[in-house]
């Protein structure tokens, strides 16, 4: 059952829509309109629109957004608001949207009961209790998207972040690039014994050149990375600890036990061959 | 094998399969006059803080007779397991199968340096 205050702004939208739209995309100021972002012609016929849905729901049931009536509105702002989210918009830009639609229809109300106070103040209270959840609305699900696209990203980080390499018969090398949680802990412990059943390997490099900080937690991760790998009979060599990486684990006093460390990947890698027995011979050019 | 001993596991051990276990290994190395014992775990799926007591327990018994032990072919995910547990298996030599543990153990009773496995104590 309507009102005579919600046929109000379904009465205005109706008569006066095109000034309104005129009026709400000049509210739209360059910057908020992002006309390097979305062209000009696609904004107008989305205003369009979507005066149109909000006009047939107020129409049905009046002001009441959370109504099933009103649910092709929200759908068209979730929609909005997820291209949006997509195409870079600020969350400021997106919700403005809604917002700057407020003056032109303020404006109509205004001129509508130009002579009756009462319905003037009561007419746009309830709009702008209206528009207040309608932007409140499109911020949420834009807060949404992002939150989607950051859940995404990490997983991707988590799985291209362990490799392990075969460097010479027997020896392995992991490095690891970006912080140890133990989640990655897992993942590493993982990958690195299965590679070492694999290729028969008795000798894994932890290069630790491109994790920024090690504190306690991290060298807990470390330590029970190398102790799972001495279970399965493969010596753990630490490589690429970096001068302030060592300062930390003495400061902080860590007991690495007696995992064997090294600067650089390459001096573990001459431990390793050692370990093993294998030696390299640089060949001398034959005289004739 | 020679000098040395092969026990395979291939059951999930309860308390007195395992005592039966320590009972019969003690009594052989001391038969034979084995001088290393190798374990090969690669059938263990699972494995639990009393397995890996056990193990530890065998290596402790053997070394009293003087022989060396080294458990073979633990499976990722029973190391996984072992580790998270907090159980080091320290004085348990290990390796990755029994070529690699049969190597460990000759070369460390003919008295050469270790030049490859693992252990610790």
């Amino acid at each position: 059952m309507t009102t005579k205050k919600s046929t109000g702004l379904a009465d205005i939208m109706a008569a006066k829509e095109d000034i309104i739209l005129a009026e709400w995309m000049r509210e739209m100021k360059d910057s908020l309109r992002r006309s390097d972002l979305i062209k000009d012609s696609d904004l107008r016929s989305e205003c369009a629109t979507f005066l149109q849905v909000v006009k047939e729901a107020l129409e049905t049931v009046g002001p009441d957004f959370q109504s099933p009536a009103w649910d092709k509105v929200r759908q068209m702002l979730g929609d909005i608001s997820r291209n949006r989210a997509k195409l870079g918009f600020a969350p400021a830009e997106t919700a403005s949207f809604v917002f700057s639609a407020k003056k032109p229809l303020f404006t109509q109300i205004r001129q509508k009961y130009k002579n009756d106070a009462e319905g003037m103040a009561s007419e746009m209270w309830s709009t702008t209790e209206l528009l207040d959840s309608m932007g409140l609305y499109t911020a949420e699900i834009y807060q949404k998207v992002r939150e989607e696209v950051i859940r995404r990203q990490q997983e991707e980080l988590l799985e291209l972040s362990t490799p392990v390499v075969k460097l010479w018969d027997g020896v392995l090398a992991l490095p690891i690039i970006g912080t140890l949680d133990s989640a990655r802990t897992q993942i590493v412990m993982e990958s690195l014994l299965q590679a070492i059943v694999q290729t028969n390997s008795r000798v894994a490099i932890i290069d630790i050149t491109g994790v920024p900080t090690v504190d306690t937690v991290v060298a807990q991760h470390l330590l029970k990375t190398v102790t799972a790998a001495r279970l399965m009979g493969a010596d753990c060599i630490i490589s690429g600890v970096r001068p302030q990486i060592a300062q930390t684990i003495v400061h902080l006093g860590i007991n690495l036990l007696d995992v064997t460390t090294k600067a650089t990947l390459s001096a573990a890698f001459a431990v390793a061959l050692q370990r093993l027995g294998v030696t390299f011979v640089r060949e001398t050019p034959q005289q004739r | 094998m020679g000098e040395f001993l092969l026990v395979t596991i291939q059951v999930d051990m309860h308390d007195r399969l395992a005592m039966a276990l320590q009972d019969d290994l003690t009594r052989m190395i001391a038969a034979s006059e084995a001088r290393g014992v190798l374990i090969d775990i690669s059938s263990l799926e699972i494995v639990d803080s009393f397995i890996g007591r056990m193990l530890a327990n065998i290596a402790g018994m053997s070394r009293v007779l003087d022989a060396e032990t080294v458990v073979v072919g633990m499976q990722p995910a029973v190391a996984i397991t072992l580790v998270e547990l907090g159980l080091s298996l320290s004085g348990v030599r290990t390796a990755l199968n029994v070529d690699a543990g049969m190597e460990l153990l000759r070369s460390s009773l003919n008295g050469s340096k270790v030049l490859y496995g693992s252990h610790f104590d």
